[in-house]
């Protein structure tokens, strides 16, 4: 297989885009990862992207998307891992690239929340879990996420308040990135005071309904030009687990995360220590704190330890969600999964601004799907 | 729910309907083609037993589309050891504990099917204390 590179990254800035839809986010953040890169097209396309059909009514989503950023004839194909999307379509780019396809390769995630009333984006989030036996009686995506975080309690103790360094540390993160949705820092106060949605989840464990598009511009070493300040893919690997929670041996274990993280840890030669960065899927705290355990970067049930002892914090033994993450920064669902891509490429190129994990050489970017059925994990060099 | 899908669920949602793998005993539901533990394709139609206890809940705030909120959700442990999904029924939201034991009824579980016909099938609620034999 052959060595993979980052050499452009583009972003849109994450909210509620009343004025842009698919096709204008989707083409901004494309154009601006080829300019980023100095080039004009690409091989190929691939775009995450996973509620284009039941929020927008829009699905052939990439080639919506090529026609809108003026790529066309190219090859353009959606990727769909639910809320892995914006992930997975990096791990398809790379892939094409490695095994020798293609030389240049764009990945991007779009989403388009905002289209959609409220009730039908909720019924379309619960469309990543199992239709017939979870949405079906009346699971929300917030439900399931309750339901992990309240056995996450009973099993190691823990109160709510215990999960607010989780939410803090990515609006304190997220207060200097231009791109992000929310920027004004919250307090551990706030945190706990804040109103329940499903309990025991507050509205400030979760992250919000949004719009947005990212896209990375990948190439093998060939296409790598001397303006490029390239970042390696060291490595790209998914895993998946049952579709249904309750069907899991281990609901805690989160191992479609842990079998992803172990395969690209084996992949790159590197193991969580030599990690500088860890963009997380925060999409609720208890996802963080079971990815973080999943991960490695803590044991078993001692995740909350850790960011207790302000680990997660930038300077911290492994920052995460440097950027905000999918808490502050925005969860565009199928788009996250490339914001963490753009982001740690940032952190490794030395252009993360204020953002910036002094010295940081390499990144862990992970993006989880329906409550951790699917897994896409990305170790990045610099 | 569509028609068709309702239709093929009614072994499940009427009766817990799982399955047995006849090679390594093991329980599973939902149905699948292999046998969740040694992957052997000898199983056979097993009905679960409908009583175990709360393995985990939660109450939904905002529902999705078909849906009226509040109601309550909980992971089941079933006495077989499986964990089931589903609401909870006849139970105030402070008295729902992780151990509570439950024990399945039928139940109207979408308010409004998109062709109107309503949809039945198993919830939880508390299991009933039994007036003793005489």
């Amino acid at each position: 297989m052959r060595d993979v590179f980052i050499v452009g990254v583009g972003q849109t800035p994450v909210g509620e885009h009343w004025d842009r839809g698919l096709r204008e986010l989707g083409a901004e953040a494309v154009r601006a990862a080829l300019d980023d890169a100095g080039f004009e097209t690409a091989d190929a396309l691939y775009v995450g992207n996973m509620l284009g059909g039941c929020v927008n009514g829009q699905e052939n989503v990439a080639t919506l998307v090529a026609d809108a950023a003026g790529l066309l004839p190219v090859e353009a194909l959606k990727i769909e891992a639910a809320c892995a999307s914006g992930g997975a379509a990096v791990r398809a780019a790379a892939l094409a690239v490695a095994a020798g396809a293609c030389d240049v390769v764009v990945a991007a995630g779009v989403e388009k929340m905002t289209d959609g009333a409220p009730d039908g984006v909720v019924a379309g989030l619960a469309t990543a879990a199992d239709q017939d036996y979870e949405a079906s009686h009346g699971m929300s995506f917030v439900a399931l996420s309750a339901l992990l975080m309240r056995r996450y309690m009973h099993e190691t103790g823990a109160e709510r308040e215990a999960f607010a360094p989780f939410a803090v540390v990515a609006h304190a993160n997220a207060a200097s990135n231009g791109k992000a949705m929310f920027r004004e820092p919250i307090s551990a106060e706030q945190f706990a005071r804040s109103a329940l949605v499903a309990s025991p989840i507050g509205i400030l464990d979760a992250a919000p309904v949004c719009d947005g598009a990212a896209a990375v511009v990948v190439c093998s070493k060939e296409a790598v030009r001397a303006r490029h300040r390239p970042v390696r893919v060291a490595a790209a690997s998914v895993a998946t687990d049952t579709i249904a929670l309750a069907a899991r041996s281990d609901v805690l274990a989160l191992s479609a995360a842990a079998v992803s993280a172990q395969k690209a840890f084996a992949a790159a030669g590197r193991g969580p220590k030599d990690m500088d960065l860890f963009e997380a899927h925060d999409a609720f705290t208890i996802i963080t704190a079971l990815s973080l355990e999943a991960c490695g970067f803590a044991q078993r049930g001692e995740a909350l330890r850790l960011a207790a002892e302000g680990c997660i914090a930038p300077g911290g033994c492994i920052p995460i969600s440097t950027f905000g993450g999918l808490k502050a920064r925005g969860h565009p669902v199928g788009a996250s999964g490339t914001y963490q891509i753009v982001e740690a490429a940032l952190q490794l190129r030395g252009e993360a601004g204020e953002n910036q994990i002094k010295g940081a050489r390499r990144a862990l970017a992970q993006s989880v799907g329906g409550h951790g059925s699917v897994a896409v994990t990305h170790i990045l060099e610099a | 729910m569509d028609l068709a899908r309702y239709h093929r669920l009614r072994p499940a949602y009427y009766r817990l309907e799982g399955q047995r793998c006849t090679s390594c005993q093991a329980v599973q539901f939902p149905a699948r083609t292999t046998c969740r533990i040694c992957r052997a394709r000898t199983l056979e139609p097993h009905r679960l037993s409908g009583r175990g206890t709360v393995y985990s809940h939660a109450e939904v705030g905002q529902a999705p589309r078909g849906f009226a909120s509040p109601y309550l959700v909980a992971l089941v442990q079933l006495d077989e050891g499986l964990l089931v999904t589903a609401q909870l029924t006849d139970v105030d939201p402070e008295d729902v504990v992780i151990g509570l034991p439950v024990e399945m009824v039928t139940r109207r579980i979408q308010e409004h099917g998109p062709q109107g016909y309503l949809v039945y099938g198993y919830k939880f609620r508390p299991i009933l204390r039994r007036r003793k034999a005489s």
